[in-house]
């Protein structure tokens, strides 16, 4: 499909739900992967909406991302229970076996995202990382190392 | 139980999942076939997944239901599967070793399991074992034997209150909502964090609830509200919608009583200002979400401005049994304005980490060390913080408060979430409080000025003092911003963020002064105030520290007492927990 095809659909099903913005935007990311300056234009002149009240909704939500994702995603949980159980080492640890730097949440091949959550809910075995969608729980600095170096091509996520 | 067969049961929740529940899984069904073990035992063998039970720190936890007797297995590696087969299913003979001890028992025998009490017994996925265990006969009977306002008579008679936020009277909330005019109405139930356990291990409950709501007010839609990363949640949930529809549960004349509801998901954002009602309401219409004034309340005006009632799963599961077996059976359990139980996630140093289900009032000392088995390594208990991020600091010489809405509210704390989070001595409750700050400082949604401007610069204030730069004034200038926060915030997340440093100031001022006036961190965890130092007399130049620290600060000869070098330390603290002689403190 053209991009104007896939954009078309999107817009399609959008009108079918009363005008909401955030699904609009949630389609946009399970599409790409991100969601672009140029995709938001394109749906604010179609629309009649400013751009201005996309990016209102897109900067509330820290789900929602302005730059390409990778591949996969590493989810540190940093809530209350995993903090005192050491959950900023093990995000110092993953950020630092992947080789991101200051301000950088994506390796530059495009291969993992790291991000923060705030509580998963899973703080019984804090503390916690979500590797794509399994959960890891009990893990420290050495683990994550582990865990990332030995991520192995065909568990990648098949996704977008 | 079916004594004609085996049963197998294997806890599948989040945490089951993640210590390897679905490999232990996989291969207790090869060995099962392997082996030919229903050939041989002459019976049936089922396998069932169930959900979280609680006890998340032995996961993953199996029970195997052979003639009547159950035994329970915990910490199951793929690598014991194949013995529990041979030894135990097939010959007969429970593996003693392996099996649960002593606090697996008194970990479950002081809870009160009202809406837990099905998770990790019946399979999430199978309506089936949900309706065998009297499942939708509530709704039935709401539907087909009660009017909309003897439900709702029923609901408050049982003192019911919303298990998510302020804990508001739940049949007072319906009957608001059932007498406006205006229609559509919508019911909306939020499943947070807390919730998981009961999305993942009893979806049908949630559903249940949802539609006696449904009928009670008078809606004949409900959203589900529930954040996209909780996959298992979700997928439970929505498994369980697609049941329910089959068999009539919802949708068109449920029971044939003529009454149309059905239920949707909408997938929340992490958010955690979402947990207001309005906000919440704003994220579904596809908005910013930011908290409305109020009134109109959202049982007046709610989602896109029609009647809503809006409860978390938690009060949503209560309600079936409620039906089911009556206000007042509900309302002697409990205290005097408080009733039923409540769900808290026991985490933090305790050594038995988990989620339990307690009758509201239960003292504190009775969850941290009956159920919780006291703290882990043998330290000393210093606090426990309960609600949530906003919730309260409570310290130690507190402990045999009950826990229910008046007596938290009184200590300066919160029900909330339901979270709760135990320190030891070696937490630092300015830094943990300078934590709860910095979170909800991010997660303000910026709408009124006390919290966006509040939160701000409490975190300035805090971080200052955490390092060492503090002045005794900052004190008085927070307790300055807390009043203002608490009086003028538009919502509950403004509100109550003054929560963490009012009570663990009032409760732990020592503290605050040694970092500001003597600058120094009595419980050596702010790393500007802490100076790590061997002891040369207990050093035996093991190495371990050497080895251990990240930054090459420590030097020393093999047998030779070590050293550290100041300049290099980055006090990340991994010397002092490497060292096994004690030679290292923190200063």
């Amino acid at each position: 499909m053209t991009a104007d095809k896939v954009l078309n659909k999107i817009l399609e099903e959008h009108r079918l739900e009363k005008g909401n913005l955030i699904l609009l935007l949630q389609r946009i990311q399970e599409t790409y992967g991100y969601i672009s300056q140029e995709n938001v234009q394109w749906f604010a002149d179609r629309l009649d909406i400013p751009a201005s009240r996309f990016f209102g909704v897109i900067t509330f939500y820290p789900k929602f991302r302005t730059k390409p994702a990778g591949k996969n995603t590493l989810t540190v949980c940093c809530g209350a229970a995993c903090h005192i159980k050491g959950a900023q080492q093990v995000l110092d640890a993953s950020r630092q076996a992947l080789g991101l730097t200051d301000g950088q949440d994506t390796t530059e091949d495009l291969k993992f995202t790291v991000e923060k959550a705030t509580c998963i809910g899973a703080c019984n075995i804090a503390p916690v990382v979500i590797l794509n969608k399994q959960v890891h729980g009990g893990v420290d600095a050495d683990k994550v190392t582990k865990l990332l170096k030995g991520f192995a091509p065909e568990d990648e996520f098949i996704g977008y | 139980m079916n004594t004609s067969a085996i049963e197998i049961n294997i806890c599948l929740g989040t945490s089951g999942s993640a210590a390897g529940g679905e490999e232990v899984m996989r291969l207790f069904r090869h060995y099962a076939l392997e082996r030919g073990v229903e050939a041989r035992i002459g019976k049936r063998c089922e396998f069932k997944k169930v959900g979280c039970r609680g006890f998340c720190s032995k996961d993953v936890l199996v029970d195997v239901i052979a003639n009547g007797g159950r035994t329970t297995y915990q910490n199951v590696k793929p690598i014991m599967v194949e013995r529990i087969v041979d030894e135990h299913v097939i010959a007969g003979t429970p593996i003693a070793e392996w099996t649960a001890k002593d606090d697996y028992a008194s970990f479950h025998s002081k809870q009160h399991k009202i809406v837990l009490g099905p998770c990790g017994e019946i399979e999430p996925e199978k309506i089936d074992d949900y309706i065998a265990m009297n499942g939708y006969r509530a709704a039935r009977k709401a539907l087909t034997a009660m009017t909309p306002d003897e439900v709702i008579s029923v609901v408050t008679r049982s003192g019911l209150r919303g298990r998510g936020g302020s804990g508001f009277s739940t049949g007072e909330k319906w009957s608001i909502c059932r007498s406006q005019p205006a229609e559509p109405r919508y019911v909306i139930c939020n499943v947070g964090e807390v919730n998981r356990a009961l999305a993942e291990g009893n979806p049908h409950a949630i559903i249940e609830g949802m539609l006696i709501g449904g009928y009670a007010v008078g809606a004949q839609k409900g959203y589900l509200y529930i954040r996209e990363r909780y996959h298992l949640s979700v997928e439970r949930l929505r498994t369980a919608l697609v049941q329910a529809r089959e068999k009539g549960f919802i949708g068109r004349d449920i029971f044939g009583s003529g009454v149309d509801f059905d239920i949707e998901f909408s997938f929340g954002t992490e958010a955690f200002i979402c947990g207001e009602e309005t906000a919440l309401m704003e994220s579904i219409e596809g908005k910013r979400a930011m908290p409305r004034y109020r009134p109109p309340f959202p049982a007046e005006k709610g989602l896109w401005g029609q009647p809503t009632v809006i409860n978390n799963a938690e009060t949503f599961s209560n309600i079936p049994v409620i039906i089911g077996r009556g206000a007042e059976w509900f309302a002697s359990i409990g205290t005097a304005e408080s009733k039923g139980t409540k769900v808290f996630t026991l985490s933090g140093k305790v050594r038995n980490n988990g989620l339990v289900e307690i009758p509201m009032g239960m003292p504190l000392r009775e969850i941290v060390y009956g159920i919780g088995g006291g703290i882990a390594a043998n330290r000393k208990l210093k606090a426990v913080q309960v609600g949530g991020p906003s919730g309260g600091i409570i310290p130690e010489s507190m402990i045999d408060m009950g826990l229910d809405y008046e007596s938290l509210r009184k200590v300066g704390s919160i029900v909330g979430s339901g979270g709760m989070v135990v320190f030891d001595e070696e937490d630092c409750v300015v830094s943990i409080t300078k934590f709860f700050v910095e979170f909800l400082q991010r997660e303000s949604c910026g709408e009124c000025t006390p919290c966006r401007i509040g939160t701000k610069r409490m975190l300035e204030l805090l971080t200052k003092i955490t390092e060492g730069k503090g002045e005794e004034e900052d004190l008085e200038t927070l307790q300055k911003l807390s009043g203002i926060m608490t009086a003028s915030s538009l919502c509950g997340l403004g509100r109550t963020a003054p929560n963490p440093f009012l009570t663990s100031f009032n409760y732990f001022r020592d503290e605050y002064v040694a970092h500001i006036r003597d600058k120094k961190c009595p419980a050596g965890v702010c790393p500007a105030l802490v100076v790590f130092m061997i002891i040369p007399e207990k050093c035996k130049g093991c190495g371990l520290c050497r080895r251990a620290c990240p930054a090459g600060a420590v030097t020393g000869e093999i047998k030779k007492a070590h050293d550290i070098n100041q300049e290099l330390c980055i006090k990340c603290g991994a010397c002092y927990k490497a060292c096994k002689l004690k030679a290292i403190r923190k200063a």
